[in-house]
Order: C-alpha cells, then structure tokens, then sequence
C-alpha cells in the first residue's frame, strides 16, 4: 500500500540552525496521526516541507507516493493543510474565499461541494460576509473549509484549536473524526495533548528537529510504566517514609504519589497501616500522554 | 495520476464529479487579483485618475505658454499621453508589488503557495492583473483628461503596444519588489527611490530635446524614457528616438524582468522558505 505520507531522511537547515535531522517517518491512508513536540521542535517545518511552503536540505517527502517536488502537483492536490495562524484575505466573502481555492487547485463546478462544507461547518449563514466581520473562531473554520474544497485524500491540522473555544473545538473534532471515519488520512499536530491521546492511533514526538519517539498512542502509554495514587488520609499527614513519593499536594487536599508499577500499591498501603493511618479517599490513575510526553523529553 | 503536458489534456474527474484544469487555477488566480483592485476602485483607479488631472491643471496652466515640445503640438496635448503612461506604469507597479506584499505580510500569501499551480501560471496571473489595472487608469486618464485637451491618435497601435509592454515590465518589477520586500519600508524604498525618479525623469512632463546634453544621454540609459517616447509616438506620430528603437529596448527589457521573475518564483526565493 503507498504510504498516505513519507518522509525520507529528510532535514533542513537555515544556516547554522538545524531545524530537521534525517526525519524518517511514514503514515498509512486511513491513520489518525498525531505529530507532537514542544515549540521549535520543527512539526511546522516538517509540515511545510510536506506542503511545498518549504524546501527540504535534504532528504525526499511523498505525499499519496507524490514526490512533494519533483510531483509537485499531484503532491499538492492529494494534501490540504490548516494553518496555524488565523490567516485570511480581507478582501473577499466566505463563499469568495472558498471558491478561489477551488479554483487554484484547478476545480470547476465545485459550488454543490462548497455549499456542503459550508453547512458541515456551520459556515452557511456567513457565507456573503466579508472575512474581516467574521470572529476567530469563524475565521478558523473557513480555514478548515478551505483545506477540504478540492477533497485531498490526506488533511494537516496544524494546531488548529490553538484559542478555539470549546463548542467550536467538539464541532470541530466531530467533523475531523468523520473525515477520517470516511477514509481521509488526517495528521494533526497539537499542544493540547489530551486531544491528541484522545484522537491519534499513533504519534511522533519531535525534539530539537529529530524524531524522539513513534508509536501507536497505546504502546506509548503502557511503554511509561507506572502509575499515579491520589489519596486523602485521617490524621492528615504522611508517614516520612511515604512522604519522600509525593509529587504534588493537590487543591482538595489530596497528595499525589508516583509508583513504579501496581506492586508498590500494596506496599504503600502497608506503610499506612503501620502508621495508622485511615484511608480516607485513594484513587489510582494511569499516566496520560502528557505526563509521558514530559517524561520522554526529559529522556531526550 | 498523472496529468498531461497541454492544457487541453489536464482536464479530469475529480472525486467529487467536478473537473480539474490547470488553466482554472491560473485565471482564478488572475481573477482574484483583478477582483483585489476592482473591489477599490475608488483606491486603486479613481485616485490616480484624479492626481493625473492635477497634474494636467498645474503644469499646463503654468507652462503651456512658455513649451512648445513638438512643432503644432501643444504643452497641454503633449502632457496627457505622457501623464497616462505615467499612470499606467506607475499602477501596473502598484498592483503586483502591493499585493504580493500585503499578502506576505498577513500571512495569506499561503493559499496561492498551497495550491498546484506552476511559477509560470503564477508570473501570468499577477502578471496580467497588473497590465489590466494599468490599463484601466490609462483608460480612466484619457477619459477624464479628453474634454480638456485636442488629442490626435496618429498610431494607436504603437499606443497600445507600448502600453501593454510598459505595463507588463512594471508589472514583473512590481512582483519583484513584492518578492523581496519583507517590510513595507522595504517596498516604499523601491517604490520612491527607484520608480518614482525614473518615471518623472523620462520625459513624462518634457520632451529631452530642451536638455542639457549631458542630461540627453543620461535620459537614454532610463528604459521608461523609451515607454513614454514610443507611447507619445502613438498619437503625435512624433518621437525623441525611433519608435521601432524604442520597442526593441522596451521588449528585451520585458524579457530580461521575465526571465528574472520566473527564475526566482521557481527557486522559491523569500516565498517557499
């Protein structure tokens, strides 16, 4: 099956910077793909050497097997990207902006098609208004509307609920989530973490221009063994030797420990009891991908 | 998935029914650019339509009894086709810089870097766009300026010839500087540094012959001296230097501005990073 995208020890270079170092990386039509990394990890410049915005130093990218140069057309009519910044062209309507981008990709008879992605994403009642009259999150899903009117097989999200509220961001989602159900190939990157363990299937973490970690989300969870214990306990203070495992004390009064593995549970409570201590409230809790996203780049 | 070479054979289905040409991504394009001016107007035609007119007002009331440019012709007569090309020029420059400009500045320079189109369909449609808005305002001068001076259009042809030629080299210095300038200081610096002397010091308000010598040949190394000549040829059948000299110079000038616009829209220089 021809990769949806393919990345071939690709980097780039603005003079002494290394932005990306021989990133190899390869995503299967169909995947819901998360593509994480602190600022200046080089997740926009791996999407933009994708998308043509930039020239790789080295290295070749595919899209949809579409070298992103050599097949430059091809390559660009298989991808649509939203960007991150709140873009637009203060001269035109929705429908304007919608049906020019149609048009660069070289659609004729796109309206029917507009018109549905309008309505998908509550766009319908704006569709005369200048962009300018619009709000943010207005503005943000034209963005996303303009992504999808020549029907690309493979979308780039680059952080697009960056200042989203949280209804656009769920109507947002839903309609991503569709996209993928109904076969496109969606790459997202994001800093809200919850989002991408909720909706990837797999994820890169980049640091420093490198690839750091790639895995289904799964794996990456259970990879970071461990686990996390919230307890309230009567007389409100640990034992010391306990009290060494705290990492945080939370706002209900609660302390927060972190376990190596289950089997340190039993000896926890062990201590307690020992102590006399009652257990008033414990709760024990996986770590999310956040905490193995901190983990895996202090690792790195 | 591959697509033909001609634009005839690059149509196809997309998935969706609609088609694909590659001849609709370069039009929408130059549409999109025509619809940028047109939306306002009274910016981008009106404004230079009117100072043109003062122009005519201040310099033909104060000089129109001391100038005599050509034998028969008058000084008003002899300004208006040299104030129109001025305008065509000077709007043709306008329109491909400032909106390559605004768009890199706002960021939205991206929905014409997303899409599948080649640096040749990209240099054509700002290309044109510019020679349009040029056109226009030329238009919009003689229009405005016809009920106050007599002209004669001995050769309309070598008019428009120059006109579109003109046009087309501001035009592609105006996707130049577009290109290059990351600030708007930047492009003002091209714009009053660079346009501005050479158009008014090409013989848009007199004819070279009353120079200094010295002056004389330093007016021939000015290519938009040979626009305007060759322009003013058009209606008085009168010229500074040879019309036919005047196209060869304007046309291989076109070439080389061409030549250096598609060579750097296909290395991506200041556009693809």
């Amino acid at each position: 099956m021809i990769p949806a995208i393919e990345v071939e020890r690709v980097s780039k270079h603005y003079g002494a910077l290394k932005a990306l170092s021989d990133v190899e990386l390869a995503i299967t039509p169909g995947e819901f793909f998360g593509l994480l990394g602190p600022n200046g990890a080089g997740k926009t410049t791996l999407i933009s050497i994708l998308a043509g915005l930039t020239l790789a130093s080295s290295g070749r990218a595919r899209v949809m097997g579409h070298d992103v140069r050599a097949e430059y057309r091809d390559a660009r009519r298989a991808l649509g990207v939203v960007p991150q910044e709140l873009v637009f062209d203060p001269f035109f309507t929705v429908r304007e902006t919608l049906s020019f981008q149609a048009g660069y990709f070289g659609i004729r008879g796109s309206r029917a098609w507009i018109d549905e992605v309008m309505h998908h994403l509550d766009l319908t009642d704006k569709a005369d208004t200048n962009m300018r009259a619009l709000s943010g999150g207005m503005k943000r899903r034209v963005l996303v509307a303009q992504a999808l009117v020549h029907k690309p097989p493979v979308i780039v999200l680059d952080e697009p609920t960056a200042g989203v509220d949280v209804e656009l961001r769920q109507a947002l989602w839903r309609f991503i989530r569709s996209l993928n159900r109904d076969g496109h190939t969606i790459v997202l990157t994001t800093h809200y973490l919850e989002e991408a363990e909720a909706l990837c299937g797999r994820i890169a973490m980049l640091k420093d221009g490198k690839i750091v970690a790639l895995d289904t989300t799964h794996n990456l969870l259970r990879m970071h063994s461990g686990c996390y214990v919230e307890l309230r306990v009567e007389p409100d203070r640990l034992p010391e030797r306990i009290a060494g495992g705290v990492v945080e004390r939370r706002a209900n009064g609660a302390y927060r420990l972190a376990l190596h593995d289950y089997g340190e549970l039993e000896l926890l409570m062990r201590a307690l009891r020992e102590a006399g201590m009652r257990v008033q409230e414990i709760e024990v809790m996986q770590p999310d991908l956040e905490e193995v996203f901190v983990q895996i780049m202090q690792k790195s | 998935m591959t697509v033909g070479n001609g634009y005839a054979k690059a149509a196809r289905e997309t998935p969706g029914g609609a088609e694909y040409s590659r001849l609709i991504g370069f039009y929408t394009l130059f549409r999109k650019e025509w619809l940028r001016f047109w939306k306002v107007s009274v910016q981008t035609i009106l404004a230079p339509v009117v100072t043109a007119l003062l122009f005519l007002l201040v310099f033909s009331h104060t000089l129109r009894d001391h100038v005599e440019p050509f034998p028969g012709v008058s000084y008003s007569a002899f300004l208006v086709p040299g104030l129109a090309m001025m305008s065509v020029l000077q709007n043709a420059f306008a329109n491909s810089s400032s909106s390559l400009m605004q768009s890199k500045m706002t960021g939205n320079i991206i929905f014409v870097l997303l899409p599948p189109l080649s640096h040749r369909e990209f240099y054509l449609a700002y290309l044109l766009a510019a020679v349009a808005r040029g056109l226009v305002v030329g238009a919009g001068v003689f229009v405005a300026t016809v009920w106050f001076v007599d002209l004669e259009f001995a050769h309309p042809g070598w008019a428009l010839a120059f006109a579109v030629a003109g046009s087309g080299i501001m035009g592609a210095l105006g996707i130049i500087a577009g290109i290059y300038s990351d600030k708007v200081d930047e492009l003002a610096a091209f714009q009053n540094f660079i346009i501005l002397p050479l158009t008014f010091l090409s013989g848009v308000f007199y004819s070279i012959h009353s120079l200094p010598a010295f002056w004389q040949g330093l007016s021939h190394l000015n290519p938009i001296f040979y626009m305007i000549d060759g322009f003013r040829y058009g209606f008085f059948g009168h010229a500074d230097v040879s019309p036919f000299t005047s196209l060869a110079i304007v046309g291989l000038s076109f070439l080389a501005l061409s030549w250096l616009t598609l060579w750097l829209l296909k290395s991506g220089y200041k556009l693809r990073h």
